[in-house]
This record gives C-alpha cells, sequence and structure tokens, in this order.
C-alpha cells in the first residue's frame, strides 16, 4: 500500500491546504443533506397534513342515496393488498339536533379501525371515544356553543323514510373532539355504525370503505386493483391522487428543483476537486519524477492521486454530515414556532445522508481519476532538468 | 575481456520535431563491473543526456543499450521502472529527496517500491548505510531540515539501498562546498571497494575526474576522449 502511504503523507505535508479541500467537499455534502432533509421534510409535513386525516384510497357508491352491503368482501380484498396500513368503513346520516334545530351529519364508524384514519384519539379535547352504541362525541365548539355537558343525552332526529314514522334518537355526549376545521367542528357527530345504521334504519350496510396506506403516493396503482376486483359500476373507487393534482403538481416540482440543486452541488464539489487535486499534481510533479526514477510505476503514481481522493472523499463525507447534523440540529432545536413545533419541518433519513456521504465519496474519487492520469504523463527528464 | 555492465551501441539523440536538435551522435561506449568512470564535458556536451540514456529515464532515438547484456530499448516501461529500482541508483545534483518523508524513510523508499517487506534485517541494512554516510543522528529529520551536504549523503544512502550493480551519479557534488566535495567523493570511492558497485559519474571538476579508474570526455555529442589509468 505504497501509493497510499505516500498520498496520506502529501495531504499531511500540506495540511492547511488539505483541510482546504476537505471543508470545501464537507460544505457541498452539508447543503446536500440540508436541501435534501429539508424538502423531504416539507413534502412529508405537507402530504401528511392533506391527506394524514383523511381516507386516501374510498370506495362509496355513485349515488348518494345509495349504501354499500358487499364492504365485508371489500375489506377481505383489501386488506390482502401490501400497501394498505389500514382499512375502515363509515355510514354517515344526515340528521338534525331536534332541540336546537341545527342540522348535523352523524357518522357511525367501526372506532378501533378509523381511529388509525383519522386520529380521534389524538383529537379528543374531553371524555373519551364512544365505548357502546348509542354514545357519540361532537365538535368541541358546538359543545360549548350549545352548552352541553359531558352524559347529556341529545335529541337526534331524522326525517320519515317512508314509514311515516318520525325517528327520534337519543344519544349521549361521552367526549369532543377539535379537527381544527370549523365546518367539521361545528357539524359532525361520531358514533358506532349500529347507531347510525339504527338513525337511518337500514340493514347491515355502509356508506364509504376507508383506507391508508404505506406509500401514499402508489395509490393509483392501489385504486385500480380494488376497482378492478369490485368490477360494479355502481360503486366509484376514488384516490387521494386524482382529488389533489394541484398538490401532486407542486410536489413533483419540489422534488425536481431538490434534485436539481443537489446535481449542481455535487458537480461543482466534482470540479473543485478535480481542479484542487489537479494542482496538486503539479506540485507534486517533482516527488513523481523521483519516485519514477527509483522505479515507481506509472500505475502506482496514479493510485497515489487515486487515493488522494478516496481520502479527501471520506475525509469530506465526514465533515460534511457533521456539518449537516449540526444545521438540522440547529433548526430543530433554536427555530421554533410557539407551540414548540420546528419552523421548518425536517426529515433526518439516515439512508439519505449515507446517500450523500456515498456520492461525494464516489464524486472525489471520480475527481481524482483526471490528476491520476496526469501523473503518468509526467516525464523524469523534465523533473530533472527543471530542477 | 572484462565483463561489460553497461553497453551503448551507436546511440543516436535527436531532440525536437519541428527543430531537430541532434545531441549524441553515434556513440559507442562500455563500462566495466566494478569500475569506478567518470564523464566530463562542457555544459551542453550532452553528457547527461547520455547519463540519463543509461538509467533508462529517457530513449536513444537510435542505437542500443544494454545493462547486463539486457537490451533497455526494447522493454516495456513497466519492466523499465522493475529494472531501474533493483539495478541502478541515482544521484543527482540538486538531491531530490523526497521532502515530505525522513531521511530514513527516504533511504528505505526503494525498498518500498520494489514491494520487499521492511524486515529487521533491511533496517539493519539502511541504519547500515545511514552510518556509512555519517547521518546516524539526523535520519529521522525531514529532508528539507538538512544541509545540503547531508541532503547528497542521503541520496547516496538511497541510491545503494537496493544493492543496485550500477551508480549512475550526475554532478554529485555540483552544489556542495569544496570540504563536503572532498568527503562525498572519497566515500563514493569507498563504497565502490566496499560494494563492488560501478560508478558512472559527471562531473565538471577535472580534479575530480582524475581520481576515477577511467575518464571520458564528451563533446558535441561525440565521445572526445576515453582515458584509463
Amino acid at each position: 500500500m505504497l501509493p497510499f502511504k505516500i498520498a496520506l503523507r502529501f495531504l499531511k505535508s500540506s495540511l492547511g491546504q488539505t483541510i482546504g479541500i476537505i471543508l470545501g467537499i464537507g460544505v457541498g455534502v452539508s447543503v446536500q443533506v440540508f436541501i435534501g432533509s429539508l424538502i423531504t421534510g416539507l413534502q412529508a409535513s405537507l402530504v401528511d397534513k392533506t391527506i394524514g386525516s383523511s381516507s386516501q384510497i374510498t370506495v362509496k357508491m355513485k349515488e348518494d342515496d345509495q349504501y354499500i352491503e358487499d364492504y365485508a368482501e371489500y375489506i377481505a380484498y383489501i386488506e390482502t393488498l401490501p400497501n394498505i396500513a389500514s382499512v375502515a368503513t363509515t355510514l354517515d346520516a344526515n340528521s338534525v339536533l331536534f332541540t336546537e334545530n341545527k342540522p348535523v351529519i352523524v357518522r357511525g364508524t367501526d372506532l378501533a379501525d378509523s381511529d388509525a384514519i383519522y386520529k380521534l384519539s389524538d383529537k379528543l379535547v374531553r371524555g373519551r371515544l364512544p365505548a357502546a352504541d348509542y354514545e357519540v362525541v361532537i365538535g368541541e365548539s358546538l359543545f360549548a356553543e350549545l352548552g352541553y355537558a359531558l352524559g347529556d343525552t341529545i335529541d337526534i332526529y331524522n326525517p320519515p323514510t317512508g314509514s311515516g314514522a318520525d325517528e327520534h334518537k337519543f344519544v349521549t355526549v361521552v367526549g369532543t373532539f377539535d379537527f381544527q376545521v370549523a365546518l367539521t367542528n361545528d357539524t359532525l357527530i361520531v358514533t358506532t355504525i349500529p347507531t347510525v345504521q339504527d338513525i337511518l334504519n337500514v340493514g347491515d350496510v355502509v356508506s364509504t370503505v376507508i383506507t391508508q396506506l404505506d406509500e401514499v403516493f402508489d395509490s393509483d396503482l392501489d385504486a385500480a386493483s380494488i376497482a378492478a376486483f369490485i368490477a360494479d359500476d355502481a360503486v366509484e373507487v376514488i384516490d387521494w391522487k386524482t382529488q389533489n393534482e394541484s398538490l401532486l403538481s407542486g410536489l413533483n416540482g419540489q422534488t425536481a428543483s431538490s434534485l436539481m440543486i443537489q446535481v449542481f452541488v455535487t458537480l461543482s464539489v466534482v470540479l473543485g476537486i478535480a481542479s484542487v487535486l489537479a494542482i496538486t499534481v503539479l506540485q507534486k510533479s517533482k516527488q513523481v519524477g523521483i519516485l519514477k526514477a527509483m522505479g515507481i510505476k506509472d500505475s502506482q503514481a496514479s493510485f497515489i492521486f487515486l487515493s488522494q481522493g478516496m481520502i479527501l472523499g471520506v475525509f469530506g463525507a465526514i465533515t460534511g454530515l457533521l456539518i449537516g447534523l449540526g444545521l438540522l440540529y440547529s433548526f430543530t432545536t433554536f427555530a421554533l414556532n410557539a407551540d414548540g413545533t420546528p419552523v421548518v419541518p425536517l426529515s433526518i433519513d439516515p439512508g439519505f445522508m449515507a446517500l450523500s456521504a456515498l456520492i461525494a465519496f464516489s464524486s472525489a474519487s471520480l475527481a481524482s481519476f483526471i490528476p491520476a492520469r496526469k501523473s503518468t504523463k509526467i516525464s523524469i527528464i523534465e523533473v530533472i532538468k527543471n530542477g | 575481456m572484462a565483463d561489460n555492465v553497461i553497453e551503448l551501441r551507436h546511440v543516436e539523440k535527436v531532440y525536437g520535431t519541428a527543430v531537430k536538435t541532434q545531441v549524441l551522435f553515434d556513440v559507442n561506449l562500455a563500462f566495466e563491473k566494478e569500475s569506478f568512470n567518470s564523464i566530463i564535458g562542457q555544459s551542453g556536451s550532452g553528457k547527461s543526456t547520455l547519463l540519463n540514456i543509461i538509467g533508462t529515464l529517457d530513449r536513444p532515438t537510435s542505437g542500443e543499450v544494454l545493462l547486463n547484456g539486457v537490451k533497455t530499448t526494447d522493454l516495456s516501461k513497466n519492466k523499465l521502472a522493475e529494472l531501474r529500482n533493483k539495478t541502478i541508483g541515482f544521484i543527482f545534483q540538486f538531491h531530490y529527496l523526497l521532502p515530505e518523508f525522513t531521511a530514513y524513510e527516504n533511504v528505505l523508499m526503494p525498498v518500498r517500491i520494489a514491494g520487499t517487506p521492511i524486515t529487521e534485517e533491511i533496517k539493519a541494512r539502511a541504519d547500515e548505510l545511514m552510518a556509512l554516510v555519517g547521518l546516524t543522528k539526523v535520519k529521522n529529520n525531514l529532508a528539507v531540515n538538512m544541509s545540503g551536504g547531508q541532503q547528497q549523503r542521503t541520496a547516496i544512502a538511497r541510491a545503494l539501498m537496493n544493492r543496485p550493480e550500477i551508480i549512475l551519479a550526475d554532478e554529485p557534488t555540483g552544489n556542495l562546498d569544496s570540504d563536503t566535495t572532498e568527503q562525498v567523493y572519497d566515500l563514493l570511492r569507498e563504497i565502490n571497494r566496499k560494494f563492488k558497485t560501478t560508478f558512472v559519474i559527471i562531473t565538471h571538476d577535472r580534479r575530480i575526474a582524475e581520481k576515477a579508474d577511467r575518464i571520458v570526455e564528451v563533446k558535441d555529442g561525440r565521445i572526445a576522449l576515453d582515458l584509463r589509468k
């Protein structure tokens, strides 16, 4: 490993220059790590805010007054898809709070399953989730507006559905939630499915099958396979992407620009290393000439400069990761919103960091090919003649 | 006829492609094993070119160079590198040590280039050579932290490290004062006797040249004088 040892000695002998190059690579890597983490974090936060607490693929009847009867069969199929994180069902009834004469939506859902989608337990302000039929949670603002207390019974009235009899159902308020959306907080009442089935006076049916996915960007593929399984024109399968096209194009634009920045940063690092190493070949041409006179082979001489590139790459990558982590840490620690969450949502992904480090190492090694090739052209005679 | 370790047959050297300058004209020359030879000549006479061609640092435009009977003109770059490492030791006017390494590391460098592991025996030899050139005390100094004479003596120790058959020296004392010059020559002579190494030394200094077994004078690219004692 003589070339490696010589490379190390060369780098050590001009320590100031070596540290300068390492810092140069380091800054490049840290920019890459920081920009990458920032964009990934922004996107994740945007996606989470938009669809994190809602259904990503929804199965429902095309006509609003129809219900899904075969939902158990659909769920059984949907659960076999590998990308599905959770499946649940809902049944909605447009009703009226009889005493207050206020229109509301009563949504029945299988809370054990749908909590993974709606995160209702996170949004609970007081009380608890419904544990039995005829127990409900309502929006905190509705609760305050109507002056309810936990344990109060409310009268839900549903217009007659053909039988002619008025339908009054009495439910108990066991908790309140805050979805941070005024309309939802004012009009939504959540309870169990059998409660709503009773309100609507329907059998074992639901109005939607809702899902969340592991890979949200693959929703179109899963939606297509669910539609193919159901194969019923009266049923529609809606995925979030078709409903959020402008968000998607924004995300794609962000990804592309982040990629561009990273490519150009990498390119400037490569060019920087290549030109600095090319200068070190000139600086060390006398030494290379002497080594060649002593019998070092061209391949070994070029390996000196390849080793330099690799050593600089390794130290540059480590420095870059440290600076990058420092930046990320400072941003997530010191730049905070009033509620303590970071102003800039960052996603710290060890895989991405390792990739950035690997790119820096490979580009430094690649860049050193130019000086390595140059070193083979150093003529001993020129070195001797020019002293 | 004695064994020739170096042999040049009809060696010519032309520099340049557009404007051609011929530096050597039909040089035929041989050096015997274990001999101590000097080459003299004025600046620009072609003596350094001759030495570089002998040392395989440069290739002749035409003619043949044989080292130990091996035609070096036919060898690949890698083979030449190996040959230089094992057979030839160079001493240049400007010392040409590696400034990043200590004197001792410089002396060991030809062994490392050969890929030979540094054994206790090799270390002992390096120490012996450092002692021979009187550098034991400064062996761990970086090359740049030594005087000119010390650097040149380090270069001599380095040239001897792989026990080469031939030492080629180009004005080895050109940069040194007269006392040091005397010491270095005495040292080279001693090495020649002790290790039976063949020496070819270029010098300006006639006084020094006269100490050699043979004086070859190069004039305008031709052998003008070949004097044996």
